[in-house]
């Protein structure tokens, strides 16, 4: 077969790849989902349901489940002790950050915030929130490099760095078991606006939505894996596929390329808008960061 | 074990030609030496060519792996684990991964059970072996299939 | 390995005879010399943690031979049986030729 016979074909197989997925005819096939009330039995640390009644009134779910209902039980149990989560080697180092002085006024995060048990209790579960100093809504990436700039006269920390993710996680935790609880009405509406404009709209050569997945097709398996609601409850998330623990805006750009489209960048007011958006339609869900993944 | 399955010849009689394959287009030395480590090779390194029993060790491992990166295993060997009567050590080996080797796991009287787990990557789906050395020369061997499901989303 | 942590998980008091289950983690991508680097196309040397011991007042009590299909955060979970009190040694080596160690003491009764 000469070469451009053969890339023709490929570039044939591809499209039609790509129709058969987004009419939904194959690769997606019904599987049953696990047994709840065995699923129960083994939840993870902190957690009292991965499973609760939509609260937004748009809602497309009956019932919202975490993602982590969808995974296999060996994943699962990789969750339900703090010591078997790999997560938590990432919240060792963000504690230890936690009160390392850093950058030119001399301070670390305690110097302000002392006690992070007390004092970010229930912060993770709000983020990302409106700041009246930036008109604008921060994640808690964001909102943690504003602090080492502004009050520690620190460098940035870069999204996906090591010390970022560790930080993130760190005070994530501290919100474990607290439903996710962000405010999604004033100056955020246009944001959650913009986030969901971002869901529905279909990108990428295979032409997808979030919803095209999450929505219509969780539960399913598509090749070989359970599609998930597509919250963002458990996140930052260990992901066995990663080896490592990684952001929100991370997946993103991995489905996005997954699609084949081009991702917008970690960081990006669409990012930062689609992650309003799932912790709008995601409230209730009870943070579990770090959860683990596949 | 002394019987191979049928499954078992294909999979030694592919890696056999790959391995010519490798070693006839490589001209390092380095590169010649690690295609020849195979799942059999590395068992008789370790049993000195002795022959190996079934049974006396369990090992436990998901039949289906959600993601070949972190797969949990655990293993088990019948022993007292006495002065005169324990278990030496265990290796597990890997028939489908690039190369044979996961792990040696040793073991001493002070032990108290001769039961270990870890986590293993998987290429693809295979059979995973765990042989055990007894202190008294004597090999035991099990082994199990894990499948290995492609992901939908990679990304 | 500028980050490398490790954890464990160890009883600090036991009953003499007793069994005990002791874990350990520790961060490390266990490189495994397979992967390309993505931008060159050379293959990135392989970087592991090759040997884990557990030792008590110096004798080994556990120790395993790690390759690359080892995952990265290396986990392992064993037993000792607790004849005395004394102090645990835990120990990863790393192919860079690093160590990393973390001490836990045990008291029996």
């Amino acid at each position: 077969m000469n070469f451009s016979a053969f890339n023709g074909r490929l570039a044939t197989l591809y499209t039609t790849c790509a129709i058969l997925i987004s009419a939904g005819i194959v690769s997606l096939v019904s599987a049953p989902l696990f047994d709840h009330a065995k699923a129960d039995d083994n939840l993870p640390a902190d957690i009292t349901t991965i499973k609760v009644k939509p609260s937004t009134a748009d809602s497309p779910f009956k019932d919202l489940y975490s993602g982590w209902y969808f995974r296999a039980k060996e994943t699962q149990n990789l969750q339900k002790d703090d010591f078997e989560n790999p997560g938590f080697l990432w919240v060792e180092k963000g504690q230890e950050l936690w009160s390392k002085v850093d950058g030119k006024a001399g301070k670390s995060c305690a110097s302000c915030h002392q006690d992070a048990q007390k004092t970010m209790k229930g912060v993770g579960a709000q983020m990302p929130k409106w700041d009246e100093k930036a008109k604008r809504p921060l994640t808690l990436e964001q909102r943690i490099n504003t602090c080492r700039q502004e009050n520690m006269q620190a460098d940035e920390w870069k999204w996906e760095s090591d010390p970022m993710l560790s930080m993130t996680t760190f005070i994530r935790l501290q919100s474990r078991g607290m439903p996710v609880n962000i405010q999604s009405d004033g100056p955020m509406e246009a944001w959650v606006e913009k986030g969901k404009k971002l869901y529905y709209t279909r990108v990428g050569q295979l032409d997808l939505s979030c919803a095209n997945c999450h929505e219509n097709n969780y539960g399913k398996y598509i090749r070989a894996d359970h599609l998930s609601q597509g919250h963002s409850n458990g996140f930052p998330t260990y992901r066995l596929k990663w080896q490592k623990l990684g952001s929100l805006h991370r997946r993103f750009k991995g489905c996005m390329t997954n699609i084949r489209a081009t991702a917008y960048k970690r960081g990006s007011d669409e990012f930062v808008a689609l992650e309003i958006y799932l912790a709008h339609r995601g409230k209730g869900l009870q943070v579990e960061s770090p959860s683990v993944r596949n | 074990m002394n019987k191979f399955t049928r499954r078992e010849v294909l999979a030694i009689g592919t890696t056999a030609f790959a391995t010519v394959a490798t070693v006839a287009l490589s001209s390092s030395p380095f590169a010649l030496a690690e295609a020849k480590k195979t799942p059999k090779s590395l068992l008789e390194s370790f049993t000195g060519g002795k022959q190996v029993n079934e049974g006396k060790i369990t090992l436990e491992m998901p039949e289906i792996a959600e993601n070949g990166n972190t797969v949990p295993l655990s293993f088990k060997v019948e022993s007292p684990m006495t002065k005169d009567d324990y278990v030496k050590r265990v290796i597990i080996i890997s028939e489908g991964n690039p190369r044979p080797d996961v792990a040696t796991f040793n073991f001493s009287p002070l032990s108290g059970e001769a039961a270990a787990s870890s986590r293993m990557r998987l290429a693809k789906t295979q059979n995973i072996i765990a042989v055990a050395e007894l202190s008294d020369g004597t090999f035991h061997m099990t082994k199990t299939e894990v499948k290995v499901t492609i992901g939908g989303c990679g990304g | 390995m500028a980050n490398t942590k490790p954890r464990i998980k160890a009883p600090k008091s036991a009953k003499q005879g007793e069994i005990i289950t002791i874990k350990t983690l520790i961060s490390h991508v266990m490189e495994t010399g397979l992967r390309k680097d993505k931008k060159t196309g050379e293959l990135i040397p392989r970087q592991i943690i090759n040997k884990f011991t557990a030792k008590f007042d110096g004798a080994e009590v556990f120790s395993v031979n790690l390759d690359a299909a080892i995952s990265a955060n290396p986990y392992f979970q064993f037993t000792m049986k607790a004849e005395k009190s004394g102090e645990f040694e835990f120990i990863w080596q790393d192919d860079n030729g690093e160590t990393y160690s973390k001490k836990s003491p045990l008291t029996v009764s």
